[in-house]
């Protein structure tokens, strides 16, 4: 009834050729871009900002690297926490040594750091697969996590070890540091978030995507058809650590504000975001956005039903959240192993015939 | 996907409406992951004293006591979220036990206008009221610890120390990498050799620090451990036969939680602690009335009389106080943020003070001034006695050495203030 393709013809090569060729989902698309950038800005106080939307851009973007990786290039990563730390120090020491510069160019240069470290750990790929290759990733984690500890150099020799974000701005307005406006915070996540995704997005259906899904459906069938498996692989590599590198940036200085790296890049980081694409979906954009969402809100909305509306004790609710959050993750897997973007997808075909279906 | 958004907004907006005319003191607790075995106690504590004002006194001046729990697990994300939820409601002091979610929120905090009581933990130069407006440390912390530990390590061995072994085995983290600086300090002053040993989160692989331990046969060992951290720590020591009288941990490391699972091994281990331990105090005769036998004891209520669940009351108690001290100072018994502030930089504990709450000698006597937020650095070192399961209190209280720390604190207050330009106040 409502979501149908009759009468949504394409007469040119571009329109058959674009994202969401079906007009409903490319009006959908528009409006959840107008919300996002006309409407919660004016709606957002610091709670919305600090425990809903900036975590889940954040996580988004980080997920969406790790798509492009193991998604998309058919690489499993288990160093994405250590990426992110990464994109974080090498952020810490821009933000630090050249504060005039915008942040905003800080991030994306604490990605191309990034990209630089994920093309050396990704070498190994090229002679090693699957778990193999996901235990040497394990390696970069727990080597880049020991490393940022170890060197006093990367946290400026500060006392404790930790790495705390000064006040620093975008064209005069404060986006890190404990002044930050709710809507300038998530604003900055959310138009890097989707420029990033577009650029994903338009990576993906592209020569370059389709040479890493040919690599990550048959390596040596993708080799004879004249895919170089080391420009795919490593291109992967930077891309994906790019994205990670830009996740790990905003999460330390707009998201967190101050950070140690075995607690917020630690190995538990690496599983959350692989843990999110898997549920969300392997390669698939929604999908990142999907599992980021779904790994991110569902415990706060949890805890908040049931400790601010029910009002059971907190350390029932966090154990019985686990158990929730657990059990849906086993649940959805058995029901659609592809994840919630299968799950989507496979809603639109219904939605199509709906309400007569055959 | 949109029905949960739909559903995230309701269910946020209910939750985010506040509960007025109370004064509210959010719990950032901890009673689950690998720290729930010390955040608990603490947790009991903190809400039993509370509760016991509310049904004892009536509150603090007749202002009921809201305290809301939220439910960190030690971790510095959810720590954000329990701040961000909280801070609407009106809070007036945020104790969040976790040195790293201390140090997150130091800045949110001072923008934000509360006070934070980090007590004897979080970052040691908020000591100075000069550069940190809102944060306070007293009665003791992290540096005056280091140096109460030297100075009883001192006291055993008849005040030299030229030569002699120290290692530290810490927490790889803020709260673990602390004391070094301090540490490193005495070991240039006292001729004593210092060695680094982190343990990484959550600890319970401590196998080759013991081994080192084994292999370098250190005179002393210092630890700064927190969750199962100290239970593994002290099992090890016990395993490699290291003298446990010579084995001391800061007062984070030192609860019944922490030596019990070992049993007769922990026999003589020693920690500092800047309270008295034991339910030795008339206060339990009140709580006992008012709270336990109505049945309101926070947690499964087996917790009182332990030393961590003694100073998660320590911790309420002093915050009590401040409020009425600021109530005192402004004349409202409905106090805000930044008024609470002033009663906690006017506190001042005696004597006197502990007696009339129940606690006679509790804990160090202090005064809170605007230079100085940090109190009198004063701690105790007591022995663990495995038979009879207490803890002993084996010294007085040991002040700390001041000329050591002081300047330390000065440098490091001094590089925050440069770092987020802030101009010193007191003058």
């Amino acid at each position: 009834m409502l979501y149908r393709e009759a009468g949504d013809f394409s007469t040119t090569y571009e329109k058959d050729g674009q994202t969401f060729p079906i007009k409903f989902d490319r009006w959908g698309y528009y409006v959840i871009l107008a919300v996002a950038f006309l409407v919660v800005p004016f709606l957002i106080n610091d709670y919305w900002a600090n425990a809903v939307f900036v975590p889940f851009l954040i996580y988004a973007i980080a997920a969406l690297g790790l798509n492009i990786l193991t998604g998309y290039c058919g690489q499993v990563s288990l160093g994405t926490g250590g990426f992110m730390a990464v994109g974080a120090y090498a952020c810490y020491k821009l933000m630090t040594s050249f504060p005039d510069v915008s942040i905003f160019f800080h991030v994306l240069i604490a990605g191309a750091i990034t990209a630089g470290v994920g093309v050396i750990f990704g070498l190994p790929s090229l002679r090693i697969k699957g778990f193999y290759l996901a235990v040497a990733t394990l390696a970069a984690q727990f080597f880049l996590v020991w490393l940022f500890n170890k060197v006093p150099w990367f946290y400026n020799y500060s006392a404790s070890g930790q790495i705390s974000s000064p006040e620093r701005t975008v064209l005069g307005i404060i986006v890190t540091g404990p002044n930050t406006d709710a809507w300038a915070k998530y604003m900055f996540c959310l138009i890097i978030a989707v420029l990033l995704a577009w650029l994903a997005r338009n990576l993906t259906r592209g020569s370059v995507g389709r040479r890493w899904m040919a690599i990550r459906d048959m390596d040596i069938a993708a080799e004879i058809i004249g895919v170089n498996p080391l420009t795919a692989k490593l291109s992967a590599f930077a891309v994906s650590s790019f994205f990670i590198g830009v996740a790990g940036a905003l999460f330390f200085s707009v998201y967190l504000g101050a950070a140690e790296v075995g607690e917020a890049f630690g190995i538990s980081k690496s599983f959350l975001i692989l843990f999110m694409i898997i549920i969300g979906g392997l390669g698939s954009i929604f999908g990142s956005f999907a599992g980021a969402a779904f790994m991110v809100l569902l415990p706060v909305l949890l805890k908040n039903i049931l400790v601010g509306q029910l009002g059971w004790a907190t350390d029932l609710a966090a154990h019985i959240e686990l158990m929730i959050v657990g059990g849906l993750i086993v649940g959805f897997l058995i029901v659609e192993p592809h994840g919630l973007a299968q799950l989507w997808r496979l809603t639109k075909e219904k939605l199509r015939l709906w309400p007569f279906p055959h | 996907m949109k029905l949960k958004l739909a559903t995230m907004v309701v269910a946020g907006v209910m939750a985010a409406a506040p509960a007025l005319a109370d004064l509210t003191f959010p719990s950032l607790s901890y009673r689950t992951g690998p720290y729930a075995a010390n955040g608990i106690p603490f947790a009991d504590g903190y809400a039993d004293y509370f509760t016991l004002i509310n049904e004892r006194d009536g509150g603090i001046g007749g202002e009921k006591i809201n305290m809301i729990e939220c439910e960190t697990g030690y971790n510095t994300e959810k720590g954000v979220e329990c701040y961000e939820a909280t801070k609407g409601e009106g809070a007036l002091i945020y104790q969040p036990l976790s040195t790293g979610i201390t140090y997150q929120i130091i800045p949110k905090a001072s923008a934000d206008g509360i006070p934070v009581h980090s007590m004897g933990y979080g970052r040691t130069s908020a000591k100075n009221g000069k550069v940190f407006e809102w944060i306070f440390n007293y009665p003791a912390n992290y540096w005056d610890g280091a140096s109460i530990a030297v100075k009883h390590i001192l006291d055993q061995e008849g005040g030299d120390l030229n030569g002699k072994k120290i290692a530290l085995v810490y927490h790889n983290s803020a709260y673990g990498k602390e004391p070094i600086r301090t540490l490193q300090e005495l070991s240039k002053k006292h001729g004593f050799e210092f060695i680094e040993m982190p343990v990484d989160h959550p600890g319970q692989e401590q196998k080759s620090q013991w081994l080192q331990i084994r292999r370098d046969k250190p005179d002393y060992v210092l630890m700064w451990g927190w969750g199962v951290m100290n239970q593994v720590a002290i099992q090890e020591a016990a395993n490699i036969r290291y003298p446990m009288d010579h084995f001391i941990g800061i007062w984070w490391s030192g609860s019944e939680n922490d030596v019990i699972p070992v049993g007769e091994g922990a026999n003589g281990y020693k920690a500092l602690n800047m309270h008295m331990p034991g339910a030795d105090f008339p206060i339990y005769a009140d709580l006992k009335t008012h709270v336990y036998d109505k049945g309101m004891a926070a947690g499964a209520g087996d917790q009182a009389g332990s030393v961590l669940y003694n100073r998660g009351m320590y911790a309420a108690m002093l915050a009590v106080e401040a409020a009425k001290k600021a109530q005192e100072l402004s004349g409202v018994t409905a106090i805000n943020a930044s008024q609470m502030r002033d009663g906690m930089e006017a506190l001042s504990i005696d004597a006197a003070k502990m007696e009339e709450l129940g606690l006679p000698n509790f804990g160090p006597q202090f005064d809170v001034s605007c230079e100085n937020h940090g109190g009198s650095g004063l701690g105790i070192v007591q022995q663990w006695d495995a038979a009879a399961g207490k803890w002993n209190v084996i010294t007085d209280y040991i002040e700390s050495d001041k000329e050591i720390i002081d300047p330390l604190v000065l440098e490091d207050s001094a590089a925050y203030a440069a770092e987020a330009g802030i101009v010193e106040r007191c003058n």
